[in-house]
């Protein structure tokens, strides 16, 4: 269970990929998608950090599995801190509480 | 014939045990239960590095969802072609670095040094632009403090979202800092030859700070430069 080595051409074919993104989510911030461009804007930045971390980061080819218990837990801890702390202040106006 | 191929493979074998026995530390087993405590090591130190950028990313999303149209109204004045343009810049650097640990894998020495050079290069280009962003914002009064000013609906909050800019950019242009001195390190040893396609845990680790430090500029670009810019409600 060596160390996988990637090919030059997978590296070049997600830098390709990348680029098209960031051309794309420039291309669509230019357009009035209303309350879409925010969740568009940030699932296409997602994709681009997944590419990069499963290919750049070589997470696609680790065999390890506690390197990827840390990672899955990092993110789920992200999720924890993100959607727990917007399900405050996101519902704070669903009741007249005094202070919100 | 037959003699003088296992004559040349034996002298293989021994180089390349020698080779890893060089590289192998003795508290490990082998090179590849060291390559997974290396890596794994990182990957620890990469998750306590998101936690940090995770809790200033909570702040920006809850401090937007609160004062959207201030947000909206100073995300205006980011200069848009400087943040797609160091997006650009980074993912270049990525791709060196990416490079640069395969000619590692390699042991094609010359090329480890010329790939990171090349990313140290991009990566003082972004240095450079956020620079010239910084200077820009100073020059148009958008550096929070008692300087600050902002024609707006909600100039309190607008500042708001300037001193994020600032603490989240600035933290980022940091570890970009941190990563140039990196990689210029990495280049010595390489040029030095330290690295040989058994043991080169060193530029691997490096190569996955850059690309962390990638990943947390491609979500800066977004929310600060992207969301909303130009529709103004």
């Amino acid at each position: 269970m060596a160390e996988t080595i990637v090919r030059k051409r997978t590296y070049f074919v997600v830098w390709a990929i990348l680029m098209v993104l960031t051309a794309l989510t420039a291309a669509v911030s230019f357009v009035n998608l209303g309350q879409w461009n925010a969740p568009v804007a940030l699932a296409i930045a997602s994709g681009k950090a997944m590419l990069v971390a499963l290919f750049f980061m070589h997470l696609r080819y680790e065999h390890s599995k506690i390197i990827w218990l840390w990672v899955l837990a990092g993110l789920f801890w992200l999720t924890i801190l993100f959607f727990l702390s917007m399900t405050d202040f996101g519902t704070r106006q669903f009741l007249n509480v005094p202070g919100k | 014939m037959s003699a003088e191929s296992s004559h040349g493979s034996f002298i293989a074998g021994n180089l390349a045990s020698s080779v890893s026995a060089h590289a192998l530390q003795h508290q490990f087993a082998d090179l590849e239960q060291q390559r997974e405590s290396s890596t794994l090591g990182m990957w620890v130190f990469l998750i306590t590095e998101v936690m940090f950028f995770g809790g200033m990313f909570a702040v920006y999303l809850i401090n937007r969802a609160l004062h959207p149209v201030a947000f909206l109204e100073a995300s205006q004045h980011m200069l848009f072609w400087a943040g797609a343009v160091n997006t650009i810049v980074l993912i270049c650097s990525s791709l060196f670095v990416a490079l640069a640990v395969h000619a590692a894998q390699e042991g094609h020495r010359k090329q480890i040094v010329c790939f990171l050079l090349l990313a140290l290069l991009l990566g003082l280009v972004f240095l450079g632009i956020k620079g010239y962003e910084y200077h820009g914002h100073w020059v148009e009064h958008k550096v929070p403090g008692p300087a600050f000013q902002f024609e707006g609906t909600d100039p309190i909050h607008s500042e708001v979202f300037f001193e994020l800019y600032f603490v989240m950019t600035g933290f980022h242009a940091l570890h970009m800092l941190i990563g140039v001195g990196l990689v210029a390190a990495i280049a010595w040893f390489a040029w030095r030859g330290h690295y040989t396609p058994a043991y080169h845990n060193a530029v691997d680790n490096v190569g996955l700070y850059w690309h962390f430090v990638d990943i947390i500029w491609i979500f800066l670009f977004p929310l600060l430069y992207l969301i909303s810019h130009k529709h103004v409600p």
